[in-house]
């Protein structure tokens, strides 16, 4: 099994009282390393629960889930969050960032989970830093930010310790169309040179064209991948 | 210990995210811990002072009687002072002074009144040291020498019998071939002891002169021995008590046994106001930290799906109850030594001073604090706080990532 990701009838019921809602129904799905992969669909189609799913942040109902190979579903939530720490990035809609950390500890802080020297910290994140164009901020806290650098700050957090996939949830629903662009674009590019695989979640239309893959999801199925 | 670095900084920063919030429950802490401090450093000098007064008011740290005489004080139940076993206790480097006395209990006759008092017979030279009355004659003069024919009394009881300095008076006891012996003696100094009670009940004589009159040859009732330091006192009493049967050793805690129960409940009392006053704080600091918890659900959230591990998310919010109290109890620790420096020598409580006299205590009250109170109060803020940070951290730590990611 060579893929990144690999969901085998991957079925999420969420029970709310006596009411049960399907968010997703024997899900297959398959990336493959170095992908950059849109997840598309209205609201309540299950993009973010999927997402969820794959990021360990939630389990399914039924159905297996693989990340690099190994099942998730075996896992303890100490387990669980060794393998996000060393194998998954997260960027979100908003509230991305730690407000008491600045923009070059924020970066820094899941090296130093992981254990990584201060010295190499300091040498990476000063590196990602002026990657993502955010030199000179190191020591602005979030609300010193505007929206689209503290995404700028969450992707270089999510790509900074070379993890295999990154998972962005609605990145861009937050920012404005040149904004969300440029960000676009600095995944994209992250993608081309660290081959790390992308999979995000979106309504908008602008990144599901610049995507590689476009997963539809409808109702908690997939109905198409182009 | 990068993690460590990590979970500090921020517990740290976060602690001064609501400034105004931390502020005010560390402003509880420190008033709480300040309270605590305080009133056991005044309790503690009311216990000190009523041993001090105790002490002073004749009683001495240890004493020595005839093993009879304490239930039957009797002239004939005396003992001879100058045996190898009295001179081994006497001579103890443990001993800083002590005197001897004759010790009887007699009727004192003015020409007006009579009443029942108790006659000390008393070597003047060493009993001005080890007792209050070496400071406390106000009128004429204390005895000369054990021979004196002089009498000194107290104030309250120059009242009772109308008399006063330079008249004669008569004491009555009980002499060694249990016939009435009488003597009549002239008022040669009158003195003012701290307490009322202690100037009504005791008469000082010289103590050949009450020898002469009881018909005692060379024995004495008792002997009062002051020791160098209070934590002396049961190892030497255990010692010295087993040397000879036919002599008690008793410490000051045996001759007079309410002082004992006083000190316990005391103790009792302290550890109970800890506990109200700790109360008090806990709900503070219980609601600080779930309204922080509450407020952060989302950064809890996003912790997780980093990579924290749940213990560490418990660790990080627990360590901010932690830090909140170490501040809490430097802050209240320092203000209470404040607090302590500027009283001086103690408060003046004279108001109350009458009911005092009842538990053997004088009107300035000293604050002492003692290091084992400083440890009981700051050992139970810290463990009792701790524990109550725990309840928060836990309900942080069992946070469901993709919930609290999603919380509003």
């Amino acid at each position: 099994m060579n893929h990144v990701v690999q969901c085998e009838k991957v079925t999420k019921i969420f029970e709310q009282g006596l009411i049960k809602v399907n968010a997703l129904t024997d899900v297959d799905l398959a990336i493959e390393k170095a992908e950059f992969i849109c997840l598309s669909g209205p609201s309540g189609s299950g993009k973010s629960t999927l997402l969820n799913m794959i990021g360990g942040l939630d389990t399914p109902t039924s159905g297996e889930v693989y990340i690099d190979g190994e099942e998730i579903d075996e896992l303890n939530k100490s387990e669980l969050a060794d393998l996000r720490l060393h194998k998954i990035g997260f960027v979100f809609q908003a509230y991305n960032l730690i407000p008491v950390l600045s923009a070059q500890e924020n970066i820094e802080m899941v090296m130093q989970m992981q254990g990584v020297s201060k010295k190499e910290r300091n040498e990476k994140s000063s590196a990602i830093l002026e990657e993502v164009g955010l030199q000179g901020m190191e020591k602005r806290i979030p609300p010193e930010l505007s929206g689209g650098q503290q995404q700028r700050v969450a992707v270089a957090r999510a790509i900074v310790s070379r993890p295999s996939l990154v998972l962005a949830d609605e990145p861009t629903a937050n920012l404005d169309s040149v904004t969300a662009n440029k960000l676009i674009d600095l995944m994209l590019q992250m993608n081309e040179i660290h081959k790390t695989t992308f999979i995000i979640s979106t309504h908008d239309p602008m990144i599901m064209q610049r995507s590689k893959k476009l997963v539809k999801l409808h109702d908690g199925r997939i109905i198409d991948i182009t | 210990m990068n993690s460590f670095l990590l979970i500090f900084s921020l517990a740290w920063r976060n602690l001064w995210r609501n400034k105004r919030r931390t502020l005010v429950i560390l402003l509880a802490i420190v008033l709480g811990v300040w309270a605590m401090i305080v009133t056991a450093a005044f309790m503690r000098g009311m216990i000190f002072q009523m041993l001090e007064d105790t002490v002073d008011n004749l009683a001495g740290h240890v004493q020595i009687h005839h093993s009879q005489y304490l239930d039957d004080p009797v002239i004939n139940n005396s003992f001879d002072p100058d045996s190898h076993t009295i001179s081994r206790i006497t001579h103890d480097p443990r001993v800083l002074m002590w005197s001897d006395r004759i010790r009887l209990p007699a009727v004192v006759l003015s020409e007006r009144e009579t009443t029942g008092i108790t006659m000390l017979g008393v070597n003047p030279a060493r009993e001005s040291k080890i007792s209050f009355i070496g400071k406390s004659v106000v009128e004429g003069r204390f005895l000369n020498s054990s021979s004196d024919t002089g009498i000194v009394i107290g104030q309250a009881l120059a009242d009772k019998l109308e008399t006063r300095l330079g008249k004669r008076i008569v004491l009555m006891s009980q002499d060694i071939n249990n016939e009435i012996a009488d003597r009549g003696f002239r008022i040669v100094g009158i003195y003012d002891a701290p307490l009322d009670p202690t100037e009504k009940a005791f008469v000082f004589v010289g103590k050949e002169t009450a020898a002469k009159m009881v018909g005692l040859k060379g024995a004495i009732s008792e002997i009062v021995l002051r020791l160098h330091d209070t934590d002396m006192v049961t190892p030497l009493v255990t010692e010295m008590d087993q040397l000879d049967h036919t002599i008690d050793v008793m410490s000051w805690l045996e001759v007079e046994p309410y002082l004992e129960l006083m000190i316990q409940m005391m103790d009792t009392s302290m550890f109970i106001w800890y506990l109200i006053v700790f109360l008090a704080m806990a709900f503070g600091i219980i609601n600080t930290l779930l309204m922080a918890v509450f407020e952060r659900t989302r950064e809890f959230g996003l912790f997780q799906a980093l990579g924290q591990k749940p213990r560490f998310i418990l660790f990080q919010v627990w360590l901010e109850a932690i830090l909140m109290i170490i501040v809490g109890l430097l802050a209240g620790n320092f203000l209470s030594w404040i607090s302590v420096m500027a009283t001086g020598d103690g408060i003046d409580v004279s108001v109350f001073a009458r009911g005092m006299e009842m538990i053997n205590m004088s009107n300035i009250i000293p604050f002492v604090i003692t290091f084992n109170d400083l440890m009981i109060a700051n050992i139970t803020v810290a463990v009792l706080g701790m524990l109550t940070g725990l309840y928060p951290a836990w309900r942080a730590s069992r946070l469901v990532p993709a919930d609290a990611i999603t919380r509003i």
